[in-house]
């Protein structure tokens, strides 16, 4: 423990070694402490390359031969008195963590360690049927082949899975006749249960494969809109229909939803595979009984909402007017660039596809064109022009939780973009549901009526109403704060471009 | 395990491994949900690609069933007592010991103690210091009881005089060997070689092993496997505690002894040397584990251990998928109890190869069967349950024939799965006695150990060496 020169500021870190907690539940730890009166700043954080970087913003030092599986515990407070309180805080909200919801009384068994044993210890009426895989991406593998093990189908929402990790994933699940969804799975909906971020939409005859987690999420939450239910979401993960990965997975889900009876329209939707694997799977499409629509995002100019309205459509639906949510103020369109930011990577794309298209280059994170710099983003991320950022991307949420679940680093942003001169429009999405958080319009209206003379803001707002957070109370909280809120993707992007580029 | 998934036709139950909070929202949605407590697997890192390779080994599964198969399918029958020499072809000047092999330079305490006791019986040595120079200057050959089938309790040496216990299996003929259990205290297993120890060992061969031999030639064979199967409800492990077994052997045995023609004095002094000696029926236990793992033996792809024992210098671990191959590392210090005025400074490190014991299932793994001596090796009662549930997290199979009462007569976990423990970094439990340090000192306690963490993680390599490697594309 160290007190500064001053005598009035107190700091310590502590170094529990081989003490691992996931990461979300510690930034829960992390800001209960924090909100301590005196505390400065926490830390609750396994010891990543990326969380001693906190650790040393924050003015702490951790010992030399710390590692990812050893959990820092660091508190700089106003003085000793109030850090002792803080670290006696850190250690109770860690030991309930690690009760971990287990079951009462104090003989109550520890967890299951393993995904085969968890399987064997289920409750015999209800046996397990799929896995759900969400450990840091490089020991994902490994819990999804002993859920395989075990019989049991699979969803790894887990990102930054090695390619090689996937393949091998991939191969054995043809040879085991079972389904890998992911790695990077955002979503996925079976039978009426959303796994991962998923919305509350109506049940009924639509199957859908996604090699996309937001794109899904958008798709779904239309077609609900559209009064078109959804029987099942199977999400292959934004790799799949690779030449690497060869659509392994898609295949797989395809063939379960065709033979599923209640699935009377299949819909896929990817970004434009891979030539020789696009050809491979349209053949297999084909020779389905049941009729499928492709939607390959980017790569025809198709959106996902025109894909929505044509899947109502087929289904003898009239042609959706997609909901609004407007101000009641109209919102003045000024001069300056497009600024996007996205907690979806498949919304963030489309946004660049649709505004690219009137606007030119747009640099990002995941750059359109990644050869091109014109089009790319340095990792300090700025630009003084058009951009859109993915901050779910795998390389801004390695050690942190993803943005839908955490919005701060976004909200962040958000204040710099209302505050910068250049930004003549703000484009966001917000998304609801299932493992979102449980009131992300809140944090985001809060950065808007904080902002002075801000850029226009519009929202894409991705939810269903039966979601917990509530898709019109959403809404009205982003309009009251001056947004523009829009169901479509498609339709804000058009409309933050209409007000850049409006006389 | 294949077959079509029932994916979309069954009401979604889900394991949930990782973040809580997907979890809790499928709980919120009335969807089963199961959580798994998850902790990254050993290595920091650097075994998580040979994981996945080994894995994704398509010829794992039918491995590791076959492999589990074979052991669970051994039959151990007691069927002969004879000398090592006649039995295992030994001749003058043949040693075996505990454990992966190792020369006298890197021998530890307690097996100098017991070679140069082994030197003096055998008549090689006059006395232990001359064994001890003669020993130095290589008068002995050295080598592993587990390359002949056969396994030795601590430093497990089998010299060509002793008498060793002969176990087959019926269904595949298969033999495993080990020699007659010397009680506790001062005795050669635990470094011990005063003229107490030679003497009961002359005794041992001259009177004991013959009786024995007798009896069980008389008898036929004894069903070991029934006799473990027995005492695992009775509050013996197999391993720490084999007093239930000890009685039951005997209890087998007893009329041919008795009634063979053998002098009443040597009969009455054999049964009261057998009956007074708990531990008497660990060296069948370790034969018949012995024989059960070697059938698991050299199964490609397989990443079932087969072998796990100690010299007191090294730990070595076999696996199935990678022949004759040891990983080893450093053996650690047990932690338990003391005897008497000894401490941790009079210890030697882990050392003997009953830790077969554990190998097959039984042992430290069926803590939870044997309440009573939990706190002889310095536990609790809910340390013993936990640590038998922690058990089946690590194996391949649970063993029907060998059950446990005290949880719902589940078999015991059997079979320890190399990649199971990398991925959870459970290392099995072993329940062991202590030896001194310093050779001739004997037992100095009992208590807990694991095996390094390191063995597991050389084999996880080597396994992944021996497995397809992954494509990219």
């Amino acid at each position: 423990m160290t007190t500064d020169p001053t005598g009035t500021r107190a700091m310590t870190v502590d170094v529990r070694r081989g003490t691992y907690r996931d990461s979300v539940g510690l930034m829960r730890v992390s800001r209960e402490v924090a909100a301590l009166d005196g505390v400065e700043a926490a830390l609750v954080a396994m010891a990543t390359e990326l969380n001693l970087g906190l650790l040393a913003d924050m003015g702490g030092a951790a010992p030399a031969d710390v590692g990812p599986n050893d959990l820092l515990v660091a508190v700089r407070a106003v003085d000793e008195e109030v850090l002792a309180a803080a670290l006696r805080r850190a250690d109770e909200e860690l030991a309930a963590m690690a009760g971990g919801g287990g079951g009462g009384g104090g003989a109550a068994r520890a967890p299951a360690r393993t995904v085969r044993a968890a399987a064997r210890a289920a409750a015999p009426e209800s046996p397990p049927t799929v896995a759900l895989v969400s450990v840091p991406g490089r020991y994902a593998a490994a819990e999804a082949f002993d859920a395989m093990d075990a019989g049991l189908d699979v969803l790894v929402f887990s990102d930054n899975v090695p390619l090689e990790h996937e393949i091998a994933l991939k191969e054995a699940a043809e040879r085991l006749g079972r389904l890998v969804m992911g790695p990077d799975c955002g979503t996925a909906v079976i039978g009426g249960a959303g796994l991962g971020f998923a919305n509350a939409v109506r049940p009924g005859p639509v199957g859908v494969v996604a090699a996309s987690g937001t794109g899904a999420q958008q798709l779904m939450c239309l077609l609900d809109a559209a009064g078109v239910g959804v029987g099942h979401c199977l999400g292959v993960g934004g790799r799949d229909l690779s030449a690497e990965v060869a659509g392994r997975s898609t295949r797989r889900a395809l063939h379960l939803l065709d033979a599923d009876p209640g699935t009377e329209r299949i819909v896929l939707v990817s970004k434009p595979p891979a030539p020789q694997v696009a050809k491979e799977i349209e053949a297999e499409c084909a020779a389905l009984a049941t009729p499928v629509h492709l939607v390959l995002l980017g790569g025809d100019g198709t959106d996902i909402s025109a894909a929505a309205a044509e899947v109502a459509t087929a289904l003898g639906r009239p042609a959706p007017a997609w909901p609004t949510w407007l101000p009641d103020e109209p919102v003045r369109p000024r001069a300056g660039a497009l600024r996007g930011l996205f907690c979806g990577g498949t919304l963030a794309d489309e946004a660049m596809v649709i505004a690219s298209a009137v606007l030119g280059p747009i640099a990002s994170n995941i750059p359109l064109h990644p050869d091109d710099e014109r089009w790319t983003l340095d990792a300090g991320l700025r630009s003084d022009d058009h951009l859109v950022i993915d901050f779910g991307d795998d390389d801004l949420t390695a050690g942190r939780p993803h943005p839908m679940i955490d919005p701060s680093v976004r909200e962040e942003r958000l204040a710099a973009e209302l505050a910068d001169p250049a930004c003549g429009a703000v484009l966001l999405d917000v998304i609801i549901g299932h493992g979102s958080h449980p009131d992300p319009a809140a944090g985001v209206a809060a950065v808007l009526r904080a902002a002075d003379s801000p850029a226009p803001v519009v929202v894409t707002l991705c939810g269903a109403e039966d979601d917990a957070q509530g898709l019109s109370a959403q809404a009205e909280t982003l309009r009251a704060a001056g947004a523009e809120v829009y169901l479509s993707n498609a339709e804000a992007t058009r409309r933050a471009v209409a007000l850049l580029t409006a006389p | 395990m294949s077959g079509e998934s029932a994916l979309l036709t069954t009401d979604p139950s889900v394991v949930s491994v990782g973040a809580g909070m997907f979890a809790d929202a499928l709980a919120a949605q009335a969807v089963p949900v199961t959580r798994v407590g998850f902790r990254p697997p050993m290595g920091d890192g650097s075994l998580d690609d040979a994981l996945v390779r080994v894995l994704a080994d398509p010829r794992r599964a039918a491995a590791n069933a076959t492999a589990v198969e074979r052991v669970l399918a051994v039959r151990p029958q007691l069927v002969d007592v004879r000398p090592a020499g006649e039995a295992l072809g030994l001749e003058a000047g043949d040693f075996l010991h505990a454990g992966p092999p190792v020369d006298w330079e890197r021998a530890s305490g307690p097996l100098r103690g017991a070679l140069m006791g082994a030197m003096v019986f055998e008549g090689l040595a006059a006395d232990p210091d001359a064994a001890e120079r003669a020993l130095a200057s290589g008068a002995a050959r050295l080598d592993s009881c587990h390359h002949h089938a056969a396994v030795g309790p601590m430093a497990g040496v089998i010299s060509p005089s002793m008498w060793v216990f002969e176990l087959a299996d019926p269904a595949t003929g298969r033999r495993s060997w080990c020699s007659l259990n010397e009680g506790l205290g001062r005795v050669l297993r635990y470094g011990a070689y005063g003229p107490e120890v030679i003497d009961r060992l002359r005794w041992m061969s001259a009177v004991l092993g013959p009786l024995l031999r007798d009896a069980v030639r008389a008898h036929g064979p004894v069903d070991i496997g029934a006799i473990v199967a027995q005492m695992l409800q009775m509050g013996d492990e197999g391993h720490n505690r084999n007093r239930a077994g000890t009685l039951m052997l005997l209890r087998e045995v007893l009329p041919e002894l008795v009634g063979g023609g053998a002098p009443a004095s040597d009969v009455a002094e054999a049964v009261r040397f057998v009956s007074g000696n708990d531990h008497f029926f660990l060296n069948l236990v370790m034969p018949g584990a012995k024989l059960m793992m070697d059938a698991g033996r050299d199964v490609p792809g397989s990443t079932m251990v087969v072998a796990m024992a100690r010299n007191g210098t090294d730990f070595g671990v076999q696996v199935s998928g990678t022949g004759d191959t040891w990983f080893t590392a450093p053996a650690e210090l047990p932690d338990g109890l003391y005897l008497g005025s000894y401490g941790p400074d009079d210890a030697n490190p882990d050392i003997g190869d009953s830790t077969i014991a554990e190998t097959a299932g039984i042992g430290g793994f069926v803590m939870a069967t044997a309440p009573a001596i939990v706190r002889f090796v310095g536990g609790d009662v809910d340390f013993a349950l936990a640590t038998s549930r922690s058990m089946y997290e690590i194996t391949l199979a649970e063993n029907p024939a060998f059950q446990l009462p005290i949880l719902d007569f589940r078999g015991a976990p059997t079979g320890i799965d190399v990649a199971g423990v990398v991925r959870t970094g459970v290392l099995p439990q072993i329940n062991t006695g202590m030896a001194g340090r310093v050779p001739g000192t004997g037992q100095v306690g009992a208590g807990l150990v694991n095996p390094p963490a390191r063995c597991f993680a050389l084999a996880m390599a080597a396994l992944a060496e021996a497995a397809p490697p992954l494509s990219t594309r």
